[in-house]
C-alpha cells in the first residue's frame, strides 16, 4: 500500500508540471485555435532563465527563499517576455495563412529555441542549483515525500489559482474568454484582440517557466532539449482535459502523470516494460482522440458550414 | 515562372560544386602534402553532445601539445572535425565525407558504438584506420583489422564491478537499473549479470530508463520493495547524478555501482551528496600522482576551463597513439603500415592507463574501481582489477596503493574475455 | 510519335542515365570518371529524400492531411525488410544462384521491398482509419505519437538490434534507388493527375464541400494515407540495405520534420516542389560542412554547428514570407509549356 501511495505522490509530482505547462497551450489554443509546439521550449527557457539568474545573482552560494521567489518569478517574466515575442513575430504574420502554414511555423520555432540553445548554452547537461533545502518527509511505512515535491504541489496550486481568478474575475479575463468564443465578435466588440492575445502568450509562458524552475527543483539536470518530451506530453494532458478547457488541463495534467509512474511501477505485472513510459501518454491520447475527441471535460462543438 | 527557373540554378549550382573526380584504388591516402589529416567525428550538436565536445576536446589537446612539440615527423597534425549529431546515418556520412573529400589518413571516433558501428564498415572498406576512444561494444573491433579502440570493451567493464560487488562488498543479491536507449548501458548489463551470478549473485531485479524520463523514483520504488545489496547504475552521469538523488530521497542507502559513463565534473552538482557510497569501475583515477596524468589534467583544465571526464581523457589517448603509430610506421601515408603499427602498439603510457592492443585491436588494461567523495568532488582509489591472465604490471608509475585485486580464477569459460593470453583470439569473428 | 512509344523512350533513357551514374559510383568509375563516395552517399539519399518527400507530398500537399510522423513508416519498412532479408536473404540469394549474383540479389531486395511496403501500409492503415476522422492539429499530433510509438517498440525488439542497431546486406544500390525514385515520382504523378488526385485536391480545399458533392472524403484520405505510407516504407526498404546499418536513432521527431521541410520550402502541392526541397535539404547541411569557421577574437565559429538552427529559421521565414514555398502549386510542365510548339490539332478535316 505505501509502494502505490509512494508512486502516486511521484506521479502527481510529475503530474503537477504536466499542468502547468498544459494551461498554456489549453489557453492559446483556446484563442487561436494553434497549436504551439514551441510552448514546451518555454519551460526550458525558463529553467536555464532561472539558472542564469540564481548563478549570477549569488543565489547559487547562498540558497534561500527570498532567491528561490526571486529566481521563480524572474524566469517568470523573462519568459513572458520572449513568449510575446515569437507570438508578435512569428505567429502573427501567419495569423492569416491556413493551419497548416501557422503549425508549421510552430514545428519551426521549436526546433529554433532548441538548437539555438544548444549552440549557445551546449547540450551538456548543467546542474540547476539547489536554492531550497530537499529533505524527505516520511509519511507512512515507506512512502515518502520530498520537500520539493511538496513545493511543486504548493506553487503550482497557488498558480492554478491564480489563473482561475485572472480569467474570471478581471477585465482582461474576460476578454480573453471572449477572444476564444469567437474572435471577429470579439474585435467587433472593441477588444484589442493582439493585446488579449500576446497577453495569453505572456500567461500561458510564464505558467511553463514556473514548471521549469520547480522541475530544476526536484530534479536539477536541465538540458536544451528537456522541454521537447514534456511539452508533447503536456499537450497530450491538455486534449485529455479538454482543449481550451482550463480545469481540464490541470486535470489532464495529473492524469497523464499518475497514469505514467503507475505504468513504470506496475507495469510489468501486465507486461509493459518501465521503457514504455512514454509511449503511455501518446496511448492515451490516441484513446481519447477515438473515443472522446472533446476530451474529459470538453465539449463538443458542432461544426457549422 | 522564371522563379522555378531560378530555384533550379539554385539546386543546379549546389550539385556543381560536388565535382567529379577521376577514380582511383582503396586506400590512397591524399597527396603527401606538409600536414597529416586526421579526422575526428562526434556528436558536436545532438543529444549527448558533451560527449562529443569532451572527445574533441581531449583529441585537440593531444594534438596541440604534439604540434607544439614539431608535429610527427616534422609533420604537423591537421585536424578535420565532422559533426554527426549523433545519428548513426549522419556518422556514417561524414566519415565518408572525411574519407573521400578531405583525404584524411586516419580517423578518430566515435563515442557511442552505435554511432562507430555504423561508420566502421565505412573506414575498413576504405582501408583508413579508425580508432575509438570509447566505444565499448565488441562488435566494433569485429568490422576489421583497421578498426581498433583505446578502452575496454564492455564484457570486461561489466565483469569488474560484478566482482568488486561480490568479492569485496560481499552482496549478495543486486538489481540493475539500465538507460534502454544505450548500447554501453545494455551491454554493461548483461555482462555483469553474467559474472554476479557466476559468482554465486542473484540479480533479483532488472529495471530501465530512458534518458528523458523526469524521475526515476517508479523504477527505484519497485527496486526498493526487492531489498537487493547493492544497485548497479552502468549509465550515464546525467541521468546517474538524479538517480542517486532520489534513490537517496526514497530511504535506499545501499552501495550503487556503475561505470565509467559516471566520470564526469557534472555529476557532482547533479549527485551530491547522494553519491556517498558509491563506487565506479574507470580507465583511471585523476587522483593518480603520476606526472602524465596531473599534467594532463592541469593542462586540460587551462585550455577548456573544465575538469576532464573519462572521455577527454581516452580521446587525448587515443590521438597520442595515433601520432605514436605513425611514428613507428614511419609516415601516415602508407595506411596498411599505420594500421599495423597501431595494431601493435604495446605498453603506450597513456593517461588512462598502459594501453596494449590484444589481436582483437581492444585495448587490454586493468579497471581500477573507484570511490566517489562528494564532499571533495572527487574519486577516490578503491582497488585494481586485472584482465583474466594478464600480468598486474599495467599499474600507472607512482601507484602506491596497496590492495590489488587480481582475479584469476580457475577455469574461466567466459567467451568474450579480453586477455591477450597465447591462445587463440577469443574475440576473432569475422 | 506514338505515346507508348515516347514514354518507352524516355523510360530508357532515365534507366540508362542512372546507369551510367551507378557506374560511376564503382571503384573503377565509366571510363574513368568517377564519383566518390561521399558524393554517391548524397546521390543515394536525394534518391530516397525524393521519395519520402513526393510521398508526403501526397498525403499533406494534395489531400491537405497534417501528417507529420512519416518517418515512423520508413522505419516500419527498413525493419521489417531488414529482418526479412537478414533472416532469408542467403538462403534465397543461394537458392538462386544458378541466375548469377546481380539477378539473385535483385530478387530478394524486389521481395524486400514488397514485404517493407506491404507491412508500412498496414501501418498507414491502423494509423490512418481512427485519426483521419480528426481534424488538423489532431491529427498533426497522433501521426507524431504514433511515429515515436514505433520507433519504442522497434526499440525494445531485441531482435532487430535494439539500442546497438541492425546490421543489415547490402542489396541496394544507385541504380535501385533511382529507379524506385522515378517510379514513385511516376505514380504519383499520375494518381495527382487522374480523378482520384481531383478528389483528393478537393478534400484539402474544402472538405465539407467535398462531402457534400459525394466524394467519400474517408475513403480518399485513407487511401492517400495507405499509398503515401507505402511509398515511406519502400524508402526505408532502399535506405536500410544502402547503409546496411539501421539505428532508431535515425527515426526520431527530427527526421519527420526534415521530410516536413523538404515539401513546405518546394512547395507543398507541386510534385516538383518536393522534388526540389528533398535536394535542397539533403545538400544543405552538407554544404554548410564545407564553410570555414569564423574566428571571433577568441571564440571560434562552425558553421557546421548552427546547421539546424540554419534549416530552422529558413522553415520560419519561408512561412512568414512566402507560405506557399518556391514553386506554390506550379510544377515544371508549365514552365516548360512556353517552349512548346502549339499542339497540332488533332481530329477533323485532313
Amino acid at each position: 500500500m505505501d509502494t502505490f501511495v509512494q508512486q502516486l505522490i511521484n506521479g502527481l509530482t510529475i503530474g503537477s508540471i504536466y499542468a502547468l505547462i498544459a494551461l498554456g497551450y489549453t489557453m492559446v489554443y483556446g484563442i487561436l485555435r494553434l497549436i504551439n509546439f514551441a510552448h514546451g521550449d518555454i519551460y526550458m527557457v525558463g529553467a536555464y532563465a532561472g539558472f542564469i539568474i540564481a548563478t549570477s545573482m549569488g543565489f547559487a552560494a547562498q540558497p534561500s527563499a527570498f532567491g528561490f521567489v526571486v529566481t521563480l518569478l524572474g524566469s517568470m517574466a523573462i519568459a513572458a517576455a520572449i513568449g510575446m515575442a515569437i507570438e508578435r513575430f512569428a505567429y502573427r504574420p501567419v495569423r492569416k495563412y491556413s493551419k497548416m502554414t501557422t503549425l508549421i511555423t510552430a514545428i519551426g520555432m521549436s526546433l529554433l529555441i532548441e538548437y539555438l540553445f544548444v549552440f549557445i548554452f551546449s547540450g551538456t547537461p548543467r546542474s540547476f542549483p539547489q536554492l531550497l533545502p530537499n529533505d524527505n518527509i516520511t509519511l507512512f511505512g515507506n512512502a515518502t515525500i520530498s520537500t520539493s515535491q511538496i513545493l511543486i504541489f504548493v506553487v503550482s496550486i497557488l498558480l492554478m489559482v491564480l489563473l482561475q481568478w485572472i480569467i474570471f474575475k478581471t477585465k482582461i479575463g474576460k476578454a480573453m474568454r471572449a477572444v476564444s468564443f469567437n474572435i471577429n465578435s470579439a474585435k467587433l466588440m472593441g477588444i484589442n484582440t493582439d493585446f488579449v492575445i500576446a497577453f495569453t502568450f505572456a500567461l500561458g509562458s510564464a505558467l511553463a517557466a514556473a514548471g521549469g524552475v520547480l522541475t530544476a527543483q526536484y530534479n536539477p539536470k536541465i538540458e536544451p532539449l528537456m522541454g521537447i518530451m514534456t511539452g508533447l506530453k503536456a499537450f497530450v494532458a491538455a486534449v485529455l482535459g479538454g482543449i481550451g478547457n482550463i480545469p481540464g488541463a490541470v486535470l489532464g495534467g495529473l492524469l497523464i502523470g499518475a497514469a505514467e509512474t503507475l505504468v513504470v511501477g506496475y507495469g510489468s505485472t501486465i507486461g509493459i516494460p518501465s521503457t514504455y513510459r512514454d509511449a503511455v501518454a501518446f496511448a492515451i491520447l490516441i484513446l481519447v482522440l477515438l473515443l472522446r475527441p472533446a476530451g474529459l471535460l470538453g465539449s463538443n462543438v458542432q461544426e457549422k458550414v | 515562372m522564371y522563379r522555378i527557373f531560378l530555384a533550379f540554378c539554385v539546386a543546379a549550382s549546389m550539385f556543381l560544386t560536388f565535382s567529379c573526380v577521376s577514380k582511383g584504388g582503396p586506400g590512397t591516402a591524399g597527396p603527401a602534402g606538409d600536414t597529416i589529416k586526421v579526422g575526428v567525428y562526434g556528436d558536436l550538436t545532438g543529444q549527448t553532445s558533451s560527449f562529443g565536445q569532451s572527445t574533441k576536446n581531449g583529441v585537440q589537446l593531444a594534438v596541440d601539445e604534439i604540434n607544439a612539440a614539431g608535429g610527427v615527423m616534422g609533420k604537423k597534425i591537421e585536424l578535420v572535425i565532422e559533426d554527426d549529431q549523433g545519428r548513426p546515418e549522419q556518422a556514417k556520412t561524414v566519415v565518408q565525407k572525411l574519407i573521400s573529400q578531405d583525404k584524411v589518413q586516419a580517423v578518430l571516433g566515435e563515442v557511442a558504438s552505435t554511432n562507430s558501428l555504423a561508420a566502421a564498415p565505412v573506414a575498413q572498406e576504405a582501408k583508413i584506420p579508425m580508432i575509438t576512444p570509447s566505444s565499448t561494444n565488441p562488435k566494433v573491433t569485429e568490422t576489421g583489422d583497421y578498426i581498433s579502440r583505446v578502452c575496454f570493451i564492455d564484457p570486461f567493464q561489466g565483469s569488474v564491478m560484478a566482482k568488486f560487488a561480490s568479492n569485496t562488498l560481499h552482496a549478495k543479491t543486486a538489481a540493475i537499473l539500465g538507460d534502454v536507449n544505450s548500447d554501453y548501458s545494455k551491454g554493461l548489463t548483461q555482462f555483469f549479470e553474467t559474472e554476479f551470478t557466476k559468482l554465486g549473485g542473484r540479480v533479483v531485479a532488472k529495471e530501465a530508463y530512458t534518458q528523458t524520463d523526469p524521475d526515476f523514483k517508479g523504477q527505484l520504488t519497485k527496486i526498493r520493495n526487492l531489498t537487493p545489496d547493492v544497485i548497479y547504475v552502468p549509465g550515464y552521469y546525467g541521468q546517474v547524478g538524479i538517480i542517486a538523488k532520489q534513490a537517496r530521497e526514497l530511504d535506499m542507502n545501499m552501495p550503487l555501482l556503475g561505470g565509467d559513463g559516471w566520470d564526469s565534473p557534472e555529476l557532482w552538482k547533479l549527485g551530491g551528496d547522494s553519491l556517498k557510497n558509491a563506487f565506479i569501475s574507470n580507465h583511471y583515477s585523476a587522483e593518480n600522482p603520476a606526472p602524465e596524468i596531473q599534467n594532463f589534467v592541469k593542462a586540460y583544465k587551462a585550455k577548456f576551463n573544465v575538469e576532464p571526464d573519462s572521455l577527454a581523457a581516452l580521446a587525448y589517448d587515443a590521438a597520442k597513439v595515433l601520432a605514436d603509430a605513425i611514428k613507428r610506421a614511419g609516415g601516415a601515408s602508407d595506411s596498411a603500415k599505420l594500421k599495423d603499427a597501431i595494431n601493435a602498439t604495446k605498453d603506450f603510457a597513456g593517461v588512462t592507463g598502459k594501453i596494449s592492443l590484444d589481436p582483437g585491436r581492444n585495448a587490454v588494461k586493468p579497471a581500477v574501481v573507484l570511490e566517489l567523495d562528494p564532499a571533495a568532488g572527487k574519486f577516490k582509489y578503491k582497488e585494481t582489477i586485472a584482465p583474466e591472465g594478464s600480468e598486474l604490471s599495467t599499474a600507472p608509475a607512482g601507484n602506491t596503493m596497496a590492495n590489488s585485486n587480481t582475479s584469476a580464477p580457475a577455469g574461466n569459460t567466459m567467451s568474450n574475455s579480453n586477455t591477450s593470453a597465447p591462445a587463440a583470439n577469443s574475440n576473432a569473428a569475422k | 510519335m506514338a505515346t507508348w512509344l515516347k514514354s518507352f523512350i524516355a523510360g530508357a533513357a532515365v534507366i540508362l542515365v542512372l546507369y551510367i551514374i551507378n557506374a560511376m559510383m564503382s571503384s573503377t568509375g565509366f571510363f574513368g570518371a568517377g564519383i566518390d563516395d561521399y558524393q554517391a552517399r548524397l546521390l543515394v539519399f536525394i534518391g530516397i529524400n525524393v521519395i519520402l518527400a513526393t510521398s508526403l507530398n501526397l498525403i499533406n500537399g494534395f489531400t491537405g492531411q497534417f501528417s507529420i510522423g512519416h518517418a515512423g513508416f520508413m522505419a516500419v519498412g527498413a525493419y521489417s525488410s531488414a529482418y526479412f532479408s537478414v533472416t532469408y536473404g542467403r538462403g534465397i540469394e543461394a537458392s538462386l544462384s544458378g541466375l548469377g549474383e546481380t539477378v539473385a540479389s535483385s530478387v530478394v531486395l524486389l521481395i524486400a521491398i514488397v514485404i517493407g511496403a506491404l507491412v508500412a501500409s498496414i501501418a498507414g492503415l491502423i494509423v490512418g482509419i481512427p485519426s483521419l476522422r480528426l481534424k488538423g492539429d489532431y491529427l498533426a499530433i497522433v501521426t507524431l505519437g504514433f511515429a515515436e510509438i514505433i520507433r519504442i517498440v522497434i526499440l525494445n525488439i531485441d531482435a532487430v538490434g535494439g539500442a546497438t542497431g541492425y546490421q543489415v546486406p547490402g542489396y541496394a544500390n544507385f541504380l535501385w534507388i533511382g529507379i524506385f525514385a522515378v517510379i514513385t515520382v511516376v505514380v504519383i504523378h499520375n494518381i495527382v493527375k487522374s480523378d482520384a488526385g481531383r478528389a483528393l485536391v478537393s478534400i484539402r480545399e474544402d472538405e465539407l464541400a467535398a462531402e457534400a458533392m459525394g466524394v467519400n472524403t474517408t475513403r480518399y484520405k485513407v487511401t492517400s494515407f495507405v499509398i503515401g505510407s507505402a511509398f515511406a516504407g519502400i524508402a526505408g526498404v532502399l535506405f536500410a540495405h544502402y547503409n546496411k546499418f539501421l539505428s532508431t536513432n535515425d527515426f526520431q521527431f527530427i527526421k519527420s520534420f526534415e521530410i516536413i521541410i523538404m515539401i513546405v520550402i518546394g512547395g507543398m502541392g507541386s510534385m516538383t516542389g518536393a522534388i526540389l526541397g528533398a535536394i535542397i535539404v539533403t545538400l544543405l547541411p552538407e554544404l554548410l560542412r564545407q564553410l570555414p569557421d569564423i574566428h571571433i577574437g577568441a571564440t571560434e565559429f562552425r558553421f557546421a554547428d548552427l546547421r539546424l538552427v540554419i534549416f530552422a529559421l529558413i522553415l520560419i521565414l519561408t512561412m512568414i514570407l512566402r507560405p506557399q514555398g518556391i514553386l506554390g502549386t506550379a510544377e515544371i510542365g508549365g514552365f516548360l509549356k512556353r517552349f512548346r510548339r502549339a499542339d497540332k490539332p488533332t481530329g477533323g478535316l485532313k
